[in-house]
C-alpha cells in the first residue's frame, strides 16, 4: 500500500477527513448565512437576487461548490462508515446499565444527527438550489444590471408563508447546531490542535458559533413569515 | 450493610447472564474487592463456582482490576480504580451492577475477565528506543525541562486499565495509545526511533479491532490515572507529522 492509502485508510487519517470536510462546511455556513441575511433586506429582494446570479455564475464561486458538494458526501458517507465501524468495535454486548454525562450528549450522536442534517440538505437543494439551477422562475431586470435575474427571492419568500416550512427550517438548524456543538471543538482535536492556552478559546468560540450562527439562519424564515 | 449484586457470569454452567447475589455483612471499610472476595468464599461454601474478576496489586498501580461497576469502569469515584473503591460509598439495600469490560477486542474470557492483551501488543509494536549502553548512565546526563518531564511523567502514569476502551462508545483505545506515544515523544530518549513508533502503534491499534476516537471524552472522564486527552491531540500531530514529513522507507 502507498503511503497515502496507509494514511486515509487509518483510524487517525479516516478522522482527519471528518475533520477537513467539517471544517469547510462549517466556514460554509458563515459564508452561507453572510448572503442569506440579504433577504431580510427590505428591497423587493434586489440584492439577494442579484448575489444569487452572482453566486451561481461566478466561476471561482462554481469551482468551490463542486468542493462544497464533494466535502458535504464525503463527509457524510465518511461519517456513517466510521459510525459503523465504530458499532463493530464495541463488540455484540453492551452495557446494562449506561453512563453518558451530560456533557457527551452531542459527541454521542454526531451520526444520528448527521443523517437528519443530511436529510435537510437534499430537501433543502431540491426546493432552493434545483429549483434555482433548473427550475422555472420568473426573470426580474433591475435598473444598473445589463441582464435580466432569476426572481429566487420570490420562490424563498413564498415557501415561508407556509408555517409548515418555516418549523422544519427552524427546527433543522437546531440540529445543526447541535451538530456544531461538538464538532467545531472536535475537528481541531483531531487534527492535533491542542493547547493549554488556546483550547479553551478554540471551545469558547465553537458554543458561541454553533448557537449564534445556526439562530440567524432560523431566525430568517421567521422574520419572512411574519412579514408575509 | 446488605447489598445486592447483579454480577455478569459467562463460562461454566453460564451462558452470558446476570445473576442475582445478596449480601449482608458488608462492612464499610472493606474494599470493592474484599466485598467480592467475601462473595466468593460464601459461594465456595455453598459449592458454587465463584466470580471470576482479575486483580493483583490491589493499590491501584496494576491496573488488572477491570470492571464496570453501575455503568462505570472502576466504579463510581474519580480517579480511582476498582481495588481502591472502598465500601463507605455505598450504602445499606443497594443494588450493585458489575460487568465486565465491553469491547470486540476485550474478548471476555470468564464473568468478569477480560483479555486485554491487545494493549501488550500496542506496546510491543512500539519497539525498542535506542540508548547507550556500558555503564550505567547518570540521571542527570540529559537535561530535560522540569514541565516536559511533569508532562512526560502524567502520560507514563498509564497503568494500561484499559478502562478507557471500556468507558468509550466507539471502544477506541485512542487514550491508551497517546499515554504511550506521548511519554516517549515528550523526551529526548524517545527522539530516534520516534516517527517509527508511532506509525507502528497506530497501524497495531487499528489491526486489533479498536474504534475511531470521536472525541467524546469519556475516556478522561474515567480513567483512573487521569490521562488527559491532550495527549490524543498529540498522538494525532505525532501520527500526521511521521506520516506526511517522514521519508518514504
Ligand atoms: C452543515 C453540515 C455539516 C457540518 C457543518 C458538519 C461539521 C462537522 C464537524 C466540524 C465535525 C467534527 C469533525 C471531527 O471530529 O474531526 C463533524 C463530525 C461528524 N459529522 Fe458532520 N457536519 C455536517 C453534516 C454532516 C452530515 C450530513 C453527516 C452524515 C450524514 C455528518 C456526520 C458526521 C459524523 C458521523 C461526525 C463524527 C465523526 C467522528 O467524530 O467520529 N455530518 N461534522
Ligand atoms: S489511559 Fe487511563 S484508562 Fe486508559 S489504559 Fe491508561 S490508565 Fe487505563
Ligand atoms: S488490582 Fe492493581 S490496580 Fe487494582
Amino acid at each position: 500500500m502507498s503511503w497515502f492509502s496507509k494514511f486515509i485508510t487509518s483510524s487517525i487519517g479516516q478522522k482527519v477527513v471528518m475533520s477537513l470536510t467539517g471544517l469547510f462546511l462549517t466556514l460554509f455556513l458563515a459564508v452561507h448565512l453572510l448572503g442569506n441575511l440579504q433577504l431580510l433586506q427590505d428591497d423587493g429582494g434586489e440584492a439577494f437576487n442579484v448575489y444569487a446570479y452572482f453566486m451561481t455564475h461566478n466561476p471561482l464561486i462554481k469551482t468551490i461548490s463542486y468542493v462544497l458538494y464533494a466535502s458535504i458526501l464525503l463527509h457524510a458517507i465518511q461519517g456513517i462508515l466510521i459510525w459503523r465501524s465504530n458499532k463493530a468495535a464495541r463488540g455484540t454486548h453492551r452495557y446494562a446499565v449506561n453512563h453518558v454525562r451530560s456533557t457527551e450528549r452531542a459527541s454521542r450522536n454526531m451520526a444520528w444527527i448527521g443523517i437528519v442534517i443530511f436529510v435537510f440538505i437534499l430537501l433543502h437543494l431540491y426546493q432552493f438550489w434545483f429549483q434555482m439551477h433548473w427550475g422555472n422562475l420568473v426573470y426580474v431586470e433591475y435598473d444598473g444590471y445589463t441582464h435580466p435575474v432569476k426572481d429566487l427571492y420570490v420562490l424563498v419568500a413564498d415557501s415561508y408563508k407556509n408555517l409548515g416550512f418555516v418549523v422544519f427550517y427552524v427546527i433543522s438548524m437546531g440540529v445543526v447546531g447541535f451538530h456544531l456543538w461538538h464538532g467545531f471543538w472536535s475537528l481541531f482535536q483531531t487534527i492535533g490542535l491542542n493547547h493549554s492556552k488556546y483550547t479553551p478559546l478554540i471551545k469558547g468560540i465553537g458554543g458561541a458559533y454553533a448557537v449564534v450562527v445556526p439562530l440567524l439562519f432560523a431566525v430568517i424564515p421567521v422574520v419572512m413569515y411574519l412579514k408575509s | 450493610m446488605k447489598l445486592t449484586l447483579k454480577i455478569w457470569r459467562q463460562g461454566g454452567k453460564y451462558n452470558g447472564e446476570f445473576v442475582t447475589y445478596k449480601l449482608d455483612n458488608v462492612n464499610e471499610h472493606m474494599s470493592f474487592l474484599e466485598m467480592l472476595d467475601v462473595l466468593n468464599e460464601q459461594l465456595i461454601e455453598k459449592r458454587e463456582e465463584p466470580v471470576a474478576f482479575e486483580h493483583d496489586c490491589r493499590e491501584g498501580i496494576c491496573g488488572s482490576c477491570s470492571m464496570v461497576i453501575d455503568g462505570r469502569a472502576h466504579g463510581p469515584m474519580q480517579g480511582t480504580t476498582t481495588c481502591q473503591v472502598h465500601m463507605r460509598h455505598y450504602k445499606e439495600g443497594d443494588t450493585i451492577v458489575i460487568e465486565p469490560f465491553r469491547a470486540k477486542a476485550f474478548p471476555v474470557i470468564r464473568d468478569l475477565v477480560v483479555d486485554r492483551s491487545a494493549f501488550d501488543r500496542i506496546i510491543q509494536s512500539g519497539g525498542y528506543i535506542s540508548v547507550n549502553t556500558g555503564q550505567a548512565q547518570d540521571a542527570n546526563a540529559i537535561p530535560i525541562e522540569k514541565d516536559q518531564a511533569s508532562r512526560a511523567f502524567d502520560a507514563a502514569a498509564c497503568i494500561g486499565c484499559g478502562a478507557c476502551v471500556a468507558a468509550c462508545p466507539n471502544a477506541s483505545a485512542m487514550l491508551f495509545t497517546s499515554a504511550k506515544v506521548s511519554h516517549l515523544a515528550l523526551l529526548p530518549q524517545g527522539e530516534v526511533e520516534r516517527k517509527r513508533r508511532v506509525l507502528a502503534m497506530v497501524a497495531q491499534m487499528d489491526a486489533e479491532g479498536f474504534g475511531k476516537c470521536s472525541n467524546v471524552t469519556a475516556c478522561e472522564a474515567e480513567c483512573p490515572k487521569e490521562i488527559s486527552v491532550s495527549n490524543i491531540a498529540r498522538l494525532n500531530r505525532e501520527y500526521l507529522a511521521a506520516t506526511l514529513a517522514g521519508e518514504l522507507t
